[in-house]
């Protein structure tokens, strides 16, 4: 069941295509992760599903039908640019954007109570947002994209401007989120917190959709039957063991263990290589080496780029 | 709606608490209250001061033909000569010196020469040419011979006084004053080109602040972007009618605390000082100012024509224009605001906008006379300039089918201007990084939403 989807969306700016033909379906329950070089359309995508610009072709479903102007009550945006009135004060500027989501005042006070003493920020609430450090200020920007609990969250960049501790945080927080229930699109340059975190991504360059899928899957396709065997022994042995048939990468042997990746052939299936290994040294660990997200996206952008003989 | 009255709580609540709004709210009904109680306060100081004026007459003809009154006292110096007096003024306590010699020709008027250390005032050179020339007069009607000449001037001596009434269709008259109406009307329409360009400024840079922090788009994912402007200049507007009621409250209770403190000895002081100076002459100037002066200072004849205009008119048209006209351009300095980044880039932006106020306030100070005049007309028909010079016109009286023209099209103007402003404020706030033209802005309006 996809809580959101988006079918062809396209729109065009005056003298651009920011978004062609683009689709993506995001399970309920998920964390999403859309990535994407800088400009490449994912704001602009963003913007499109938080109805805060319409789409020139295309639709976008919620909840299985068309997105309708209420369901903004349903979702919670932290944007990329973002900011605070700053010469109001805390508690009474989490109150008003809190109404604005569509809170009761009461009901407001109430959750913004609780989300306070979690945060320990209790003493702030009279303080105006300008005496804030960046730190805090995204800790409130947090929490008020969050306040009414909405089924789909959408964080853009959210971990910029936070120090680790407080980065741990809101991803703790955002894996809590999960937890309870809720969707979450996410969209970020950190592809380790991408791996660490998402389930399902999508890839957008140049204004398309050109990757998309379960990490998992889409790692393993990206893996290039590369293992690395750590093990016990003569390194030497390691060597002369892989002569035929195979492709070392790299021997480590700056740690008590060495370690070596090898390449395989891909007619060679892997138990071939713990056969040549075997008769030397003693086995260890035998792993396949995935690919990083890192890796993924930038091989994947420049090779669509050199295909379509565009410009990284 | 509920989106709206929060933008609109938020605007309000921010920009009343703001100290400058405090100050100028508060402390401008008293700049205002002394605008309206100086001028009666500094000629209540001015009437307690007795000149002295001395004349040296050396024709011989006019000894004590000028009389002194409460504030000019007239000193006849028979046998000094003037160059003495005229070098030591001060020291002899006197204000001015007047010098009467006979002319040439017998028959032209005496030549009179006034010295003093300072520019004389108004009063004294009134009081002085018009008993000379009453005395003059007198004297060569008396070379005719008339019998009971006396008795003829007498009977001549006239004070015609004109009584200003408006009559409706119906018969009905009340008492209506000129000044009063025209100072409405100056009134109405320069608090109504002030409140737009300030408070339309303020929305603007309302507007930018919020872009510039960034504020902007985690609004516009929960408010649609043209609720969002609607809620801001509504709120502003509701900031200016404040304001606005505050001055007007504090401004009458103040100037009436005022008035009273120095009107009733301003008043009879300076009326007894005008008709001393008009006393026995017919000039007609000075009897235009007297009843100028009792007029305006007369407080049943001022009062009177005050309550006779017609305020719920003026009132419930004050409002129409004011919220219209605001809105209208608050809508446009808001479009402006969302599609710079700071304010220093504005300011080719707002020229169309401050344009047609300026021209508004041109045509309001030529058509305050003629307040029917054809140009008047127009610019109350034509929506961008009509809130203000409407206003200029409504205290004199402005025919249904003209308001009701000038009201539609306003209201038309309206809705289409605030149309084309949210088109292009939800483009603008959201786009960063370039200082944009009216030309670009206007291609915003054909975007899809």
């Amino acid at each position: 069941m996809n809580l959101l989807e988006t079918h062809g969306i396209e729109k065009r700016y005056a003298n651009h295509l920011a978004l062609d033909d683009v689709s993506i379906s995001v399970p309920k329950g998920s964390i999403y992760g859309l990535l994407g070089p800088n400009g490449a359309g994912k704001t602009t995508l963003i913007r499109i599903i938080n109805q805060i610009t319409g789409p020139d072709k295309g639709e976008v479903l919620f909840d299985g039908r068309k997105i309708v102007p209420n369901d903004i009550f349903r979702i919670g945006y932290l944007p990329e640019e973002r900011g605070l009135y700053k010469k109001m004060k805390v508690g009474e500027q989490a109150l008003f954007f809190s109404q604005l989501k569509g809170l009761s005042r009461a009901e407001a006070l109430k959750r913004l109570k609780v989300w306070f003493e979690k945060f320990e920020i209790q003493a702030w609430w009279d303080k105006k947002v300008e005496e804030l450090s960046k730190g805090m200020a995204q800790k409130i920007q947090f929490m008020i994209t969050v306040i009414h609990e909405p089924e789909l969250l959408i964080f853009d960049e959210p971990f910029s401007g936070f120090d680790p501790i407080n980065a741990q945080l809101i991803k703790d927080e955002i894996l809590e989120l999960k937890r309870k229930g809720a969707t979450i699109i996410f969209s970020t340059h950190n592809m380790a917190s991408v791996e660490e975190l998402c389930d399902q991504i999508t890839l957008i360059n140049k204004s398309k959709n050109i990757l998309s899928g379960h990490i998992d899957t889409v790692r393993a396709n990206y893996g290039s039957n590369i293992f690395e065997v750590s093990f016990r022994g003569n390194p030497d042995d390691a060597k002369n063991a892989l002569n035929n048939g195979f492709e070392l990468i790299q021997l480590n042997t700056e740690g008590a263990i060495p370690k070596v990746q090898v390449k395989l052939q891909s007619e060679t299936d892997s138990n071939k290589l713990l056969q040549a290994l075997l008769p030397s040294v003693e086995v260890v660990s035998f792993n396949p080496v995935v690919p990083h997200m890192n890796d993924i996206f930038i091989k994947v952008v420049q090779d669509y780029n050199k295909a379509h003989g565009l410009k990284n | 709606m509920k989106e709206i009255m929060l933008i609109l709580q938020r605007e309000f609540m921010t920009r009343i608490r703001k100290k400058a709004f405090i100050i100028t709210t508060l402390l401008s009904p008293l700049f205002f209250a002394a605008v309206v109680i100086l001028p009666s306060y500094l000629a209540s100081l001015d009437v307690t001061d007795v000149r002295k004026i001395a004349v040296v007459d050396n024709t011989g003809n006019f000894t004590n033909a000028i009389p002194s009154t409460e504030y000019i006292k007239i000193a006849y110096l028979n046998d000094t000569p003037a160059e003495k007096v005229k070098n030591n003024l001060e020291e002899a306590g006197y204000y001015a010196l007047l010098v009467i010699d006979s002319a040439q020709n017998s028959q032209a008027n005496p030549l009179l020469t006034l010295y003093s250390q300072k520019q004389p005032s108004i009063d004294v050179l009134q009081h002085i040419e018009n008993t000379l020339d009453k005395v003059i007069e007198t004297r060569k009607l008396k070379e005719y011979n008339i019998d009971n000449l006396d008795k003829i001037l007498e009977n001549v001596k006239t004070d015609v006084q004109v009584r200003t009434m408006n009559v409706s269709k119906n018969g009905e008259e009340k008492e209506s004053n000129t000044l009063v109406t025209m100072g409405l009307a100056y009134i109405l329409s320069f608090l109504m080109y002030m409140m737009v360009l300030i408070m339309g400024t303020q929305i603007m840079q309302g507007v930018i602040e919020e872009k510039s922090n960034r504020v902007v788009e985690v609004i516009v994912s929960s408010v649609k972007p043209f609720k969002m402007m609607v809620g801001k200049i509504l709120g502003m507007a509701s900031v200016s009618l404040l304001q606005i009621f505050v001055w007007v409250v504090l401004t009458v209770g103040l100037a009436s605390v005022g008035i009273n403190l120095f009107m009733d000895k301003t008043s009879t002081a300076q009326m007894e000082q005008l008709q001393q100076v008009s006393q026995g002459t017919d000039n007609a100037q000075v009897a235009q100012q007297v009843e100028a002066t009792q007029q305006m200072s007369d407080p049943n004849n001022f009062l009177a024509a005050l309550q006779n205009q017609n305020f719920p008119l003026i009132i419930g048209g004050f409002i129409f224009y004011f919220l219209m006209g605001f809105l209208l351009y608050a809508a446009m300095f808001a479009a402006v605001g969302s599609a710079v980044e700071s304010v220093t880039d504005t300011q080719q932006l707002t020229l169309p906008i401050t344009l047609p106020l300026i021209l508004s306030i041109i045509v309001m100070i030529s058509g305050i006379k003629s307040p029917d005049g054809p140009l008047a007309f127009w610019f109350s028909i034509i929506p961008f300039t009509s809130p203000i010079v409407m206003l200029t016109r409504l205290p004199f009286g402005v025919p249904t089918w003209q308001l009701a023209l000038s009201a539609s099209l306003l209201v038309i103007t309206f809705f289409i201007i605030v149309w084309i402003a949210a088109k292009i404020y939800r483009v603008g706030i959201l786009m960063y990084g370039k200082k944009y033209t009216w030309k670009e802005m206007i291609k915003w309006i054909s975007y899809k939403g």
